[in-house]
């Protein structure tokens, strides 16, 4: 009786009320989503069915135009092709010295801190900026690669092992430019892989691991047989976070390349910025960012039934 | 036998951990090194490029601070993340208060879905971005930055928050309101303070979001004095073909380390939303 009472009381004031209030709290949020990221993933496909530039404000409906458009475009082809290489090979990469960097960084010594900020600088420091560092590294004439290279007697003289000129021009070939970017792209995501596994790995009850040691498990047992089955679920949330930010990605390309030598490390993102955004060809730069919607959706996918999953155990 | 097995697996950590070090923080000496090396040092292909072979210089420094617009791009970005923190504050404490608050599944399937719209990429984005930012008329200015920016920001906090949020028991506010306080007066006077590290977390990570963010600058913005610094120090410290690379490599460095010391420093809560509870 009381309680209905005082129940009463305090609904009767707007600031209690707990439906209107929590209506009032939550819709902003839900506005801003809709109209500033539902909207515009709704005009990105209308956009691509229709023959919209920045120049004129109006547009008609053309079908399928601009999706037979770009898929009879080689450079497009050629983009398709360079995503997918470039975020398969970089993430299976990443993915096998993650598990070795977490190893390493799980033991205890001193000055730990200052080697996780280390380690952690490809992934804290703002990206376009570290690719700059990249970008001097790689450089033509003054690559520190080469100077080893020139250095250790395999370039630059006659008869030496990569040829007798002075410098491997590490973003002018295109095999080498590919590599370049695949390689800035490990360096990036490896500290994100890392650290998400090692909270992971400080996840497994310490006991098991002293039961298996105790029975005579070695390394490579325990490794294989409980720390890798345990780690599955995380591993997969670490693989999906890197195949998101690699794949949609275009500011690695952007700064090292520009998506040359002639296209050949040109990614979907990056031929989309420079149609949609640079050339103003609004249509056809959204049906080319059209092609990262698949991708996502599976992966979007994916984290829901993990998340599930680790619901239930 | 036990011994030099120990010695031998301490060696490997030891050798494997500088190589990893060497392969995270390399670009970042060579940013170091050449803000203070002379150019001539900088562009002679002989020197030993590891070393100073000449006395340091600080003329790229001061060529950077007072012959660019480095401390203009330094200046938009602390506005920018400044507006952008403000915004997703008031946006997403609120959201994220009563989503950790509704009874049963509904609270959490939102939240999940607020934050998968943070994997929406800004590439499949800014075509049609480019379209809404005209119609506000904001184009070229700062403001379509500040308008666009908590699209990543608001999914992200709101979720981290809901995470704090949850870890504050019901009772306390229930508690409060026996005791004659409102709902909202519970709110404001009971459960903010008590989330004071989960806000501040938020701060940080909406700060950083926004420097780190390249594309959307990129894409919305080319008059070089409302630049950001993650797009004005790579585009405009170019003259046409020639690199200014003293100069540029100081201007990545200066801004990259206090970046990295504040993300380093909240990481772990990072972490924690990113693997959406699959580690307890």
């Amino acid at each position: 009786m009381l309680r209905q009472d005082i129940k009463r009381m305090l609904t009767k004031n707007w600031m209690d009320n707990k439906k209107l209030l929590s209506a009032i709290m939550i819709t902003p949020a839900i506005l801003y989503i809709l109209i500033m990221v539902g909207l515009p993933l709704i005009l990105a496909i209308f956009y691509s069915f229709s023959d919209a530039t920045t120049g004129s404000s109006d547009f008609k409906f053309i079908g399928l135009q601009n999706f037979r458009d770009i898929l009879e475009d080689p450079i497009f082809r050629k983009s398709l092709m360079n995503t997918f290489i470039f975020t398969f090979s970089s993430q299976i990469i990443v993915l096998i010295l993650s598990n070795i960097l977490a190893m390493v960084l799980a033991a205890n010594y001193r000055g730990k801190w200052i080697v996780r900020f280390l380690i952690l600088l490809p992934w804290t420091a703002p990206i376009s900026l570290g690719t700059i560092g990249w970008l001097w590294m790689l450089d033509s004439i003054f690559s520190p690669f080469d100077w080893i290279l020139r250095y250790m007697g395999l370039l630059g003289t006659q008869n030496a092992l990569l040829g007798n000129m002075s410098n491997m021009y590490w973003l002018g070939e295109p095999v080498y430019a590919m590599a370049s970017v695949i390689l800035v792209h490990i360096w990036r995501i490896l500290p994100l892989s890392t650290v998400i596994l090692m909270a992971g790995l400080s996840s497994i009850p310490h006991d098991l691991m002293e039961a298996a040691s105790i029975d005579g498990a070695g390394f490579f047992r325990t490794f294989f047989k409980i720390k890798i089955p345990l780690l599955i679920p995380i591993m997969s949330i670490s693989l999906l976070f890197g195949f998101v930010f690699t794949f949609t990605d275009m500011t690695v390309v952007y700064v090292l390349t520009r998506g040359g030598p002639i296209h050949s490390t040109q990614v979907l993102s990056s031929w989309a910025f420079l149609k949609g955004i640079e050339a103003g060809d609004l249509a056809h730069g959204a049906a080319i960012a059209l092609f990262l919607l698949p991708l996502l959706a599976c992966v979007v996918i994916l984290i829901l039934k993990l998340a599930r999953r680790t619901e239930v155990t | 036998m036990g011994k030099l097995k120990k010695i031998y697996s301490k060696s490997f950590l030891g050798l494997s951990a500088f190589f990893f070090i060497l392969f995270s923080t390399f670009p970042f000496y060579w940013m170091l090194i050449a803000t203070f090396k002379r150019d001539h040092d900088l562009f002679s292909p002989n020197n030993n490029p590891f070393l100073f072979n000449e006395p340091a210089t600080i003329k790229h420094l001061s060529e950077l601070l007072f012959n660019t617009l480095f401390l203009k791009y330094m200046f938009n970005t602390f506005w920018v993340g400044t507006v952008v923190v403000v915004i997703t504050l008031i946006i997403a404490v609120p959201a994220a208060y009563c989503l950790s608050r509704w009874s049963g599944k509904t609270g959490e399937n939102l939240g999940i879905g607020i934050f998968l719209t943070y994997l929406v990429p800004p590439t499949l984005l800014f075509i049609p971005l480019s379209r809404i930012i005209s119609f506000f008329g904001l184009h070229e200015s700062l403001g379509a930055l500040i308008l666009i920016y908590p699209t990543f920001t608001i999914p992200f906090c709101t979720w981290l928050l809901m995470g704090f949020f949850k870890s504050i028991p019901k009772d306390i506010e229930e508690q409060a309101m026996i005791d004659g306080c409102s709902r909202l007066g519970a709110m404001i006077k009971i459960i903010f303070p008590l989330s004071i590290s989960g806000i501040l977390t938020v701060i940080v990570f909406t700060f950083t979001l926004t420097m780190h963010e390249f594309i959307y600058a990129l894409s919305f913005i080319s008059v070089s004095a409302h630049k950001t610094i993650s797009v004005g120090v790579p585009t405009e410290l170019v003259r046409g073909d020639v690199f200014r690379w003293g100069p540029l490599m100081a201007g990545a460095l200066i801004p990259s380390i206090p970046v990295a010391i504040l993300y380093t420093f909240f990481l772990d809560r990072f972490i924690s939303g990113f693997t959406m509870g699959a580690v307890k």
